[in-house]
């Protein structure tokens, strides 16, 4: 529906003011509703029961209930049903409190106190305590440990329970982000008799999983959140193929769906009962060079590649236009201490070939690996990229590597490739894990002394004003000389039925609603 | 001019045939001249835009590209590919199956293990494992596929050579004394030439669904560089939304199967000879 | 050679080929860029943690002592258990290989009879309006993608007409009906995709067979056509067609992964799929015995009823 055939079907009350403006914003437009309609339109009570049936991609028959290793949606999605968290990340933005009460912080931010919700009960009628914390964290820590977030939270150096209601934290050295860092999807709080059994203290309990097939989980009548959630029970169909997901929410075979393609989000939003919802948070594209191979080794290369891609048209051909463009840096525009003072780096081949005149490397060439498993549309992108970089005499040999393997034969090792992040809501945590000199997912070489630096000292720095100061002046330094190319933000779009009820806020850090819709969805 | 003389008299349906591939084959040839694009060059950032959209003939592929030049582009590497893996794919199973058949005892035996073993393996999997080892050039993907597909070809092949070489004119040769080679090509390949020729245009066309089926796997040509199968598949979920553009270079792919087939049909009639009238 | 011992050598054989494919497949999978720690935590993997989960696993030993293992245990009864989620795999393959049966059977009791229809009436009025009819539609359905022609089904009858449902997620709490009308649009797709190659085959053997000394006399006799082609014809082109046949029935089982994902049907190829991506060996090796029994029984089958339809084969020099 175009932007002016919506506003015709609001002003004749086919729509109502909430979809009007949802799918005002699915189309990416900014637009105000139409005045005379607005006022006395409340949001209703949320309505309880029924079952959601969410249409997912991203799971795998080869997915477990295992915190540690969710490799995808699903699993992480079903996760935050099963189990809660210390800390969640609210709809707006902000942190609250979940299983934890309060938490503090004492000065050089390495030690934290978290204190406890009480009388919480596991699903297997247990309450928690400390110890359960402790053991749940311990999961990702211990030496043996097989998680995912071993590295990240690898910081934390000692945990003691103080009674049964507080922990205390202490971090080999001072994080001021560190409660960030509990609210990560793996950090799960499950009871210390185990993961196994996916008993946990979340507003679900769980009937059936069938790993890439489909799971099904009934409501938690002893949920602590006061009267959530608010649906009966919720079942996760696995469906992979875009095409599919699209046809079963036509359809009414499922009620929502993630990961709608953004090339057919246009399509999708036409069809009957069912609206696309956009999301721009913190997930981007980047084209990672290893700073230590020639020819990345030379700025004047890495600058004449960031100067050689068309951003707006990647954005126009490989989002169909749902997303931003992005500025060499991986922070998102929303983001805290994002440095508005630079300037976006425009398409400018002719600058691009004066560039590598000047160190006399005109007629470059290299190659770029892409799969489709480095984001959906990545090989398109790369030949996409290879055609705007002919215009400054740059030769780019787009190589085609095979999906399975992608992430430990290709990401990595090849001089340039393809690669996406979901990105992490605070700076000190992206910077960390993807551009900190010699960290596991490094994916760029790039060592700048100064860069490393203040990425330590504005970890442990409390004073926003001065951190603020200090992650300008590194973006300024990465926008100007570093080795990752990031092209785009690319927005989360979801499929929604216009049988569910959404809220006012939706969350932007995880897809469908960071992935608590099962939580903070009703029926309308 | 005997061969004239036939092609005139082919009839109708093969000279359809004959025409679409000169065609096709004109179109492969001559694309650069032929396309009014490039083809890699994105017209306009405006996935599949229609035909008035765009002031193209065809309208836009998934990128923006011009999809009328893209079909010419690849017309040249989905015809060269097939052809070049189908021939390869016949002669190494038609001559392995013949092979096993008139020679019998553990030739047969070994040839026919081994072409179990690897037909006991799922093919995508085998191209997907063989590939991910061997790397995705042009010579692997030819060599792999043209393997899987001759391991087809053998057991009909075998199965008809078998039923051919307990005929009584194989004996009468056999006892004459003429060769391995002789008895293959002169008294078994005429005599199994029908059906196999029937399975040449089958086999002809499922190589380009099987390079569709392994860009489904994100492996196969590599892009930009244009194929039908490939096209189909990366245009293919727009079909679920009304919109044509996969559909042509399906079409171009139904359309030089049919016409292959039709030529098939008629080399069929011709080697049915005299009986022809019946 | 007698029948009985025939079969009893091609079972021999084929439980040798069972053997060496497992094996192939272990090494093929180690030859792999990748093992199964990797995999598993892709982009976030670290060498710590990639050493503990090749320690807890066993992934340290060479791949022909954990071959060798498997083999035991397998003997034994014990097919393991999966390395993603600990879950035995005869569970996590039993409901998926009933699927797949399912799914194979239906469409092949579709497709094989309406093949062997279509290529007799083709062949019996060749050269008709009807025989080009039949030929050109079937090598048109043949020349499309088979995730193509499930998005058209699904595009016509799911989403346009709202007769089928988009998506076949068959479960076990469902009646045979449901199942059925879960799964008939990859039904249909199947049958598409298999029902062309099974005809031209038949059409062209039996036209072939019609030109032999033995029909003429049939014909001179003055036999009817359709008496010709059904009585005489058929049998004797049978070998061709069975071969023809059993390839297309073995694929059904074997290799419609790509309608599985078109129809989120869950089947054995999408779990084979996946353990191949996560080098999950135990699954990937249940699968492959499968597959491999699968091809090689429906083989066995074929060429013995070769040779029941061709006694001279019986007795080879």
């Amino acid at each position: 529906m175009k932007i002016h055939e919506l506003k015709k079907a609001f002003e004749l009350g086919k729509i109502s003011r909430r979809d009007f403006l949802q799918r005002s914003a699915a189309l990416g437009a900014v637009v105000a509703a139409p005045g005379s309609l607005i006022s006395g339109v409340a949001r209703a009570e949320p309505k309880r029961g029924g079952v959601l049936r969410l249409g997912m991609g991203g799971g795998s028959t080869t997915d477990s209930l295992d915190p540690g290793t969710h490799p995808d949606s699903i699993p992480i999605n079903l996760e935050h049903q099963l189990r809660s968290y210390l800390i969640e990340i609210a709809p707006t933005g902000e942190l609250v409190g979940e299983l934890a009460e309060s938490w503090e912080v004492k000065a050089g931010a390495a030690e934290w106190i978290v204190e406890l919700r009480k009388g919480v009960e596991f699903h297997n009628g247990k309450t928690l305590t400390s110890a359960d914390v402790i053991h749940s964290i311990q999961h990702h820590i211990r030496a043996d440990s097989t998680s995912a977030v071993a590295g990240q939270m690898g910081q934390i150096a000692d945990m003691e329970a103080d009674g049964d209601h507080v922990v205390k934290i202490t971090l080999k050295n001072g994080n001021a982000d560190f409660a960030w860092l509990l609210t990560d999807y793996h950090v799960s709080v499950f009871p210390t008799e185990g993961w196994e059994t996916g008993v946990g203290s979340g507003p679900f309990k769980l009937v059936s999983y069938e790993p890439g097939v489909r799971a099904e989980v009934e409501r938690n009548p002893n949920y602590f959140k006061e009267g959530l959630p608010y649906f009966d029970g919720v079942e996760i169909t696995a469906i992979s193929d875009a095409a599919a997901r699209d046809n079963a929410l036509k359809t009414g075979q499922v009620d929502a769906t993630n990961r709608v393609s953004q090339r057919t989000a246009h399509l999708l939003d036409l069809a009957q009962g069912v609206s696309v919802q956009k999301i721009v948070g913190t997930k981007h594209y980047t084209v990672p060079m290893l700073a230590n191979v020639p020819p990345f080794d030379n700025v004047k290369v890495r600058q004449a590649l960031r100067l050689a891609v068309d951003r707006e048209a990647l954005l126009k051909t490989i989002l169909g236009g749902h997303g931003e463009v992005g500025n060499d840096l991986p922070i998102g525009l929303n983001q805290e201490f994002y440095n508005t003072e630079l300037p976006q780096r425009e398409y400018d081949p002719d600058q691009a070939a004066f560039m590598l005149k000047e160190v006399g490397m005109e007629g470059l060439a290299v190659e770029l690996s892409a799969a489709d498993a480095a984001f959906d549309g990545a090989v398109d992108a790369a030949v996409l990229y290879a055609e705007h970089a002919k215009a400054a005499g740059i030769n780019i040999n787009v190589i085609r590597e095979s999906n399975d393997g992608y992430w430990s034969n290709v990401w990595q090792q090849k001089p340039w490739s393809m690669c996406y992040w979901s990105g992490r809501p605070t700076q000190d945590w992206m910077w960390t894990i993807a551009y900190e000199s010699g960290g596991a997912w490094n994916d760029n070489n790039w060592e700048n002394a100064s860069f490393q630096q203040l990425l330590k000292d504005a970890r442990v720095e409390v004073d926003p004003a001065k951190r603020k100061d200090m992650y300008w002046e590194m973006q300024r330094l990465h926008w100007e000389e570093g080795a990752v190319v990031v092209p785009l933000f690319a927005a989360d779009l979801m499929g929604v039925s216009d049988k569910i009820a959404l809220p006012e806020d939706i969350a932007v850090n995880w897809e469908l609603d960071g992935h608590r819709c099962a939580e903070r969805w009703s029926f309308a | 001019m005997r061969f004239w003389l036939s092609l005139k008299r082919a009839g109708l349906p093969a000279h359809i045939g004959i025409i679409v591939i000169v065609l096709f084959a004109f179109a492969a040839v001559f694309a650069p001249w032929l396309a009014p694009y490039g083809e890699s060059e994105v017209v306009d950032a405006v996935p599949w835009a229609t035909p008035e959209e765009s002031g193209t003939l065809l309208g836009l592929d998934q990128l923006g590209r011009d999809l009328y030049s893209r079909v010419l582009f690849g017309a040249r590497n989905t015809i060269a590919l097939a052809m070049g893996i189908t021939i390869l794919a016949f002669f190494m199973g038609m001559t392995a199956g013949f092979f096993a058949a008139v020679v019998g005892r553990w030739v047969d035996l070994l040839l026919s293990r081994l072409v179990d073993i690897i037909m006991a393996f799922p093919t995508l999997f085998f191209a997907l494992i063989a590939l991910s080892i061997f790397g995705t050039s042009i010579p692997v993907l030819v060599f792999v596929i043209a393997t899987l597909d001759s391991t087809r070809v053998y057991r009909i092949a075998r199965a008809l050579a078998m039923d051919t070489n307990v005929m009584e004119y194989v004996e009468v040769a056999r006892l004459r004394g003429e060769g391995l080679w002789w008895i293959m090509r002169r008294e078994i390949l005429p005599n199994t030439l029908t059906p196999l020729l029937a399975e040449f245009g089958l086999r002809f066309c499922f190589v380009f669904l099987f390079i569709s089926s392994l860009s489904f796997l994100g492996i196969g040509i590599q892009p930009p560089a244009a194929d039908w199968g490939a096209m189909v598949r990366e245009n293919g979920v727009a079909i679920t939304y009304g919109i044509f553009t996969p559909l042509v270079p399906a079409a171009a792919i139904a359309t030089l199967t049919i016409a292959v087939n039709l030529v098939v049909d008629w080399f069929l009639r011709k080697t049915a000879g005299l009986r022809e009238e019946y | 050679m007698g029948l009985t011992r025939l079969i009893a050598n091609r079972i021999a054989f084929g439980l040798i080929t069972l053997i060496v494919i497992t094996l192939l497949i272990s090494l093929a999978l180690e030859a792999l860029p990748g093992d199964f720690a990797e995999q598993r935590l892709g982009q976030s993997a670290t060498p710590e943690t990639i050493a503990a989960i090749r320690a807890q696993l066993g992934l340290n030993e060479p791949i022909l002592v954990r071959y060798w293992q498997w083999l035991s245990n397998f003997l034994q009864g014990d097919m393991g258990i999966s390395l993603s989620n600990s879950r035995p795999v005869s569970e996590l393959l039993a409901t998926r290989l009933g699927n797949t049966l399912f799914l194979a059977g239906a469409s092949a009791i579709v497709a094989v009879p309406l093949a062997l229809f279509l290529g007799i009436l083709a062949a019996l009025y060749r050269e008709s309006l009807l025989d080009k009819l039949i030929s050109t539609s079937t090598l048109a359905a043949i020349s499309l993608p088979e995730f193509f022609i499930g998005y058209i089904l699904v595009a016509l009858f799911a989403v346009n007409w709202q007769i089928f449902p988009a998506i076949s997620s068959i479960s076990d709490n469902m009646t045979l009906g449901e199942k059925i009308y879960a799964s008939l649009l990859p039904i249909a797709t199947l049958t598409f995709v298999i029902v062309a190659h099974m005809m031209r085959m038949t059409r062209a053997a039996i036209i072939n067979l019609m030109q032999s000394p033995f029909i003429e006399m049939a014909t001179l006799k003055g036999l009817k056509r359709g008496r010709i082609v059904v009585h005489h014809a058929l049998p004797n082109a049978l070998s061709p067609i069975i071969n023809v046949i059993v390839l297309n029935l073995a694929y059904l089982v074997v290799g419609v992964v790509v309608v599985e994902v078109v129809f989120i049907y869950p089947g054995l190829g999408l779990l084979m799929v996946d353990s191949v991506t996560s080098r999950d060996l135990p699954i990937v090796q249940a699968c492959i015995l499968i597959f491999g029994a699968t091809y090689i029984s429906l083989n066995m089958l074929a060429d013995i009823l070769s040779i029941i339809s061709n006694p001279r084969l019986r007795h080879p020099r």
